[in-house]
């Protein structure tokens, strides 16, 4: 067989990592003490088919160490085992380290042996915890395997049950595997063959009496027998020199006793306190390298692409009574022409509709990490919270979902962290005992609205603004908004908390999650009232690829300005310009003063039709809670456009957030509006700026 | 629109690994200087045609082209260098070339004045820029071969459009 194998692979590692997200929820909502059957039932059923998936493309590490953790779901399942907290925990534990391990696996970087076998003893240990007295006794073959000086091989008593080929494994197979580890030695046990007239030609009937000599491990042997160990009696047993006759063989009728044996609560326990540590640094190092490998997959809901599949069939249609319609054109016809035209510029809209929601996935993707962590988390700093999660199912861009992911993470970290406060002070303030977080995802306009609220202390304003005094961050006299100092959150290298924990407090991480909504072309509003809680909310676009527009021309240049930052377009008077210091224009928007940005001065248009104020028009636009006046030459359209990169051949351009392609064929640059304000804003400071160097 | 496909670059690239040292240069004159660039970097030849101004770009860059479907930026290699600017017409040319980036390949344009011809030169044929101290930057010319009475200078299109990316960005950053 000279299939590649390598080219599932990427198959193998989505699934793996979708069945961890279900193991995680599923434990995570698992009861301890009176935990569904069924429930159980779908983690073990997780867990089996990464250790079949892993054991097929031969990553045995991984499949032993799965191994070990469906070994304890199994007994849970059959109820032989009580659902503790304490091995909910070990669970939760252990699919993190096996998240590491396809993560390392799929990058082929290496991942730290001493970290999974301190995991696996961790499970063994529980494994072994009531079964210890009868277990722990018997021979230690795990251990015994690698020291292969003291044995020669092994001894296997292979029994097939009859309806073993009917669940698609052949005996055959299995003992040609097994002869590729080592010289084999066959005996075969014909007795149970029935006679010919009542012989089924798909039972099993025979069964074999193996020796394998070389120095196969026992994980070798069990890999190959890992599909079939319920639908046989099979007994592994080593073959030592001085012991040539195999010891009582402990028939094993299913794998779970099997590694019960296993090197029994053989590694310290303390260890696990470092080990934990390391594991978060790993794992933000290993994202890193994660997000540029490789190409990424989507999986999509079939019934999506039916739908596609219809409009390319109605697409087909509208095109070939086109094009018989060409051919035979009279003029007469004008009026079938201009419904076909409007029927298939239906149809490509629809079309590209139904595309875009190919790329969507509901907000559950990043929200289902959340409860992992509020839980994780408030346990390790005493505090009760209670995570509320709504509208789940809104559907958001692929791009967004993977860009969001860090940025709410910090979010919710720094409510749990800074925003509740512990019980005790809770209870002193009057409020419940447990605090409330809440995720809410909704649709709002061309919008998506992901709302971030705790109940706890709040920002305090007082506190901000002397940090940041202290900091040089603002001057000591500034006169700051609410919303300004709020915004002081984001500053790179602030920080409130008074302690430095290991969940927030750095001063690192809200200057990133501004910098990644930002990249996104998003905005994030904070609310905050003292005592009472605080709230951020995150504004995202529904789709990065397209975007409807409003065209602009200033001179003889198309430009593109997104509807949604957009409040209104007004033509004012001169006499309705004042001037600031001289120098920027400036306007009353019914009880508001806007600056005016003229665009042929910020992007060096030199053929500007519209010098004057009242022959343009003015576009108030808002990005970043800023609103200004874009001071353009004409209006020309609404359309959407496909937005397309320019970092792609060339780089990012501040100002700009991409270009399109018009319905000409020519190339219009879409406005980056906060960048543009930004970039206004710098313009007309510059005038300052040799007074400040002198200062 | 004139466009001439460089068509054959597939069995190009054939020869080019046959004998590594037998490489192929597209030459093009810029102010009746001769230039070549790798021909496994071209991708094609067209006319120009009206590109979209990118703000507050510097002066070389011509601005954006649509490309079936993809934005394209196109420099103008006569400013690029620092000669005299001339009218575009009809004759003006456009190579599009591939660029090996940090962050992979990327296409773009160069506007020459004309293309000239297609160059074998053996690469001990090849002769060092010489060094004009600061006066004169060579650090894009991978080297000089003459071609009958005439020199061509080869130039890395990777370091010419590829590498002064990180520095403009600097400098808008800077700015």
């Amino acid at each position: 067989m000279t299939i590649d194998m390598a080219q599932f692979h990427q198959v193998f590692f989505d699934e793996s990592f979708e069945g961890l997200d279900i193991m995680e929820s599923g434990l995570l909502e698992m009861d301890p003490g009176s935990a569904d059957p069924e429930q159980i039932n779908s983690i073990f059923r997780a867990a089996h088919s990464i250790k079949g998936g892993s054991g097929t493309f031969g990553f045995t590490n991984i499949a032993d160490f799965t191994h070990v953790m469906e070994t304890l779901l199994d007994e849970m399942r059959d109820g032989r085992r009580q659902v503790t907290a304490e091995a909910v925990n070990v669970l939760l534990a252990s699919v993190d380290v096996l998240r590491e391990m396809l993560t390392a696996t799929s990058e082929d970087a290496e991942m730290d042996p001493e970290r999974v076998k301190a995991q696996k003893a961790e499970l063994d240990r529980l494994l072994a915890g009531d079964s210890a007295a009868t277990k722990v006794a018997e021979p230690d073959s795990m251990e015994e395997a690698p020291a292969a000086s003291e044995q020669t091989g092994w001894h296997i008593v292979f029994h097939p049950h009859p309806h073993m080929m009917r669940t698609g494994n052949d005996s055959l197979r299995l003992l040609r595997e097994l002869g590729g580890l080592g010289e084999l030695m066959v005996e075969v046990d014909v007795t149970s063959l029935p006679p010919l007239s009542e012989f089924e030609p798909e039972d099993s009937y025979l069964s074999w009496d193996l020796r394998l000599m070389g120095d196969a491990t026992q994980e070798q042997i069990n890999d190959i027998f890992d599909w079939v160990e319920d639908d046989c009696d099979l007994s592994i047993n080593p073959i030592c020199p001085e012991q040539t006759a195999p010891p009582a063989a402990p028939e094993v009728a299913s794998d779970s006793e099997q590694k019960a044996e296993v090197k029994a609560a053989s590694a310290p326990v303390e260890r696990r306190e470092g080990v934990d540590r390391r594991t978060s640094e790993r794992r933000g190092s290993a994202k890193k390298t994660g997000s540029s490998a490789g190409a990424s997959s989507i999986r999509v809901d079939i019934s999506k692409i039916d739908v596609l599949i219809n409009m390319v069939g109605e697409l087909v249609i509208t095109q070939s009574m086109l094009s018989m319609l060409g051919e035979e054109f009279d003029i007469s016809q004008i009026e079938r022409l201009r419904e076909g035209l409007a029927q298939l510029e239906r149809h490509t809209r629809e079309m590209q509709e139904s595309v875009m929601q190919i790329r969507m996935l509901p907000i559950s993707f990043t929200f289902s990490r959340f409860p992992r962590l509020v839980h994780d988390l408030s346990t390790k700093m005493g505090k009760k919270i209670e995570l509320k999660m709504t509208g789940e199912a809104t559907e958001v861009d692929k791009t967004v979902i993977e860009k969001i992911g860090d940025p709410l993470v910090h979010l919710v970290r720094n409510s749990l962290d800074h925003g509740i406060e512990m019980p005790e002070e809770r209870v002193a303030a009057g409020k419940p005992e447990v605090g409330t977080v809440e995720l809410n995802a909704s649709h709002r306009g061309g919008n998506i609205i992901i709302e971030i609220k705790d109940d706890g202390n709040g920002l305090n304003k007082d506190v901000l603004l002397n940090k940041a005094i202290e900091r040089g961050l603002v001057p000591p006299d500034a006169i700051l908004t609410d919303q300004q100092i709020y915004e002081l959150i984001f500053a790179a290298g602030f920080s409130t908390a008074e302690t430095v924990s290991d969940v927030s407090g750095r001063g690192v991480g809200m200057d990133v999650v501004r910098r990644n909504i930002n990249e996104l072309g998003c905005s994030i509003e904070i609310h905050s009232e003292m005592g009472v809680g605080s709230s951020f909310v995150i504004r995202l676009p529904l789709t990065l690829a397209i975007l409807d527009g409003q065209t602009v021309s200033v001179g003889s240049e198309t430009y593109i300005v997104p509807l949604v930052s957009i409040i209104e377009s007004i033509q004012i008077k001169e006499d309705m310009v004042n001037m600031l210091a001289g120098k920027g224009e400036t306007f009353k928007l019914r009880d508001e003063y806007l600056p005016i940005v003229r665009l042929h001065e910020i992007l060096g248009v030199n053929d500007a039709k519209a010098k004057e104020i009242n022959e343009g028009l003015l576009v108030v636009v808002e990005g970043e809670g800023r609103r200004c006046g874009f001071f353009v030459d004409d209006l020309l359209g609404q359309q959407q456009v496909v937005i397309k990169s320019l970092e792609a051949n060339y780089k990012k351009i501040v100002g700009l957030s991409g270009a399109t392609i018009l319905g000409d064929g020519s190339v219009a640059l879409i406005l980056d509006i906060p960048g543009l304000i930004r970039m206004a804003g710098k313009a007309s400071l510059d005038y300052g700026k040799d007074v400040r160097k002198t200062a | 629109m004139t466009e001439l496909q460089v068509t054959e670059s597939g069995s190009l690239q054939d020869e080019g690994l046959a004998d590594e040292q037998n490489a192929q240069y597209l030459t093009f004159e810029l102010a009746d200087e001769d230039y070549g660039v790798d021909i496994l970097r071209v991708q094609e030849i067209r006319g120009w045609d009206v590109v979209t101004r990118i703000p507050n770009a510097p002066p070389y860059v011509k601005g954006v082209l649509n490309l079936r479907g993809a934005i394209v930026p196109i420099f103008d290699l006569r400013e690029r260098f620092g000669l005299s600017c001339q009218e575009y017409t009809k004759d003006t040319v456009v190579i599009v070339l591939r660029i090996n980036g940090d962050t992979g390949m990327r296409i773009m344009g160069v506007i020459v004045d004309a293309v000239s011809d297609v160059l074998n030169a053996n690469s001990n044929g090849l002769a060092n820029a010489p060094d004009f101290g600061g006066r004169v930057a060579t650090e894009f010319i991978t080297g000089l071969v003459s071609a009958g009475d005439k020199m061509v200078m080869l130039l890395d299109v990777d370091k010419l459009l590829g590498q002064d990316q990180e520095s403009e960005l600097e400098l808008a950053a800077a700015n």
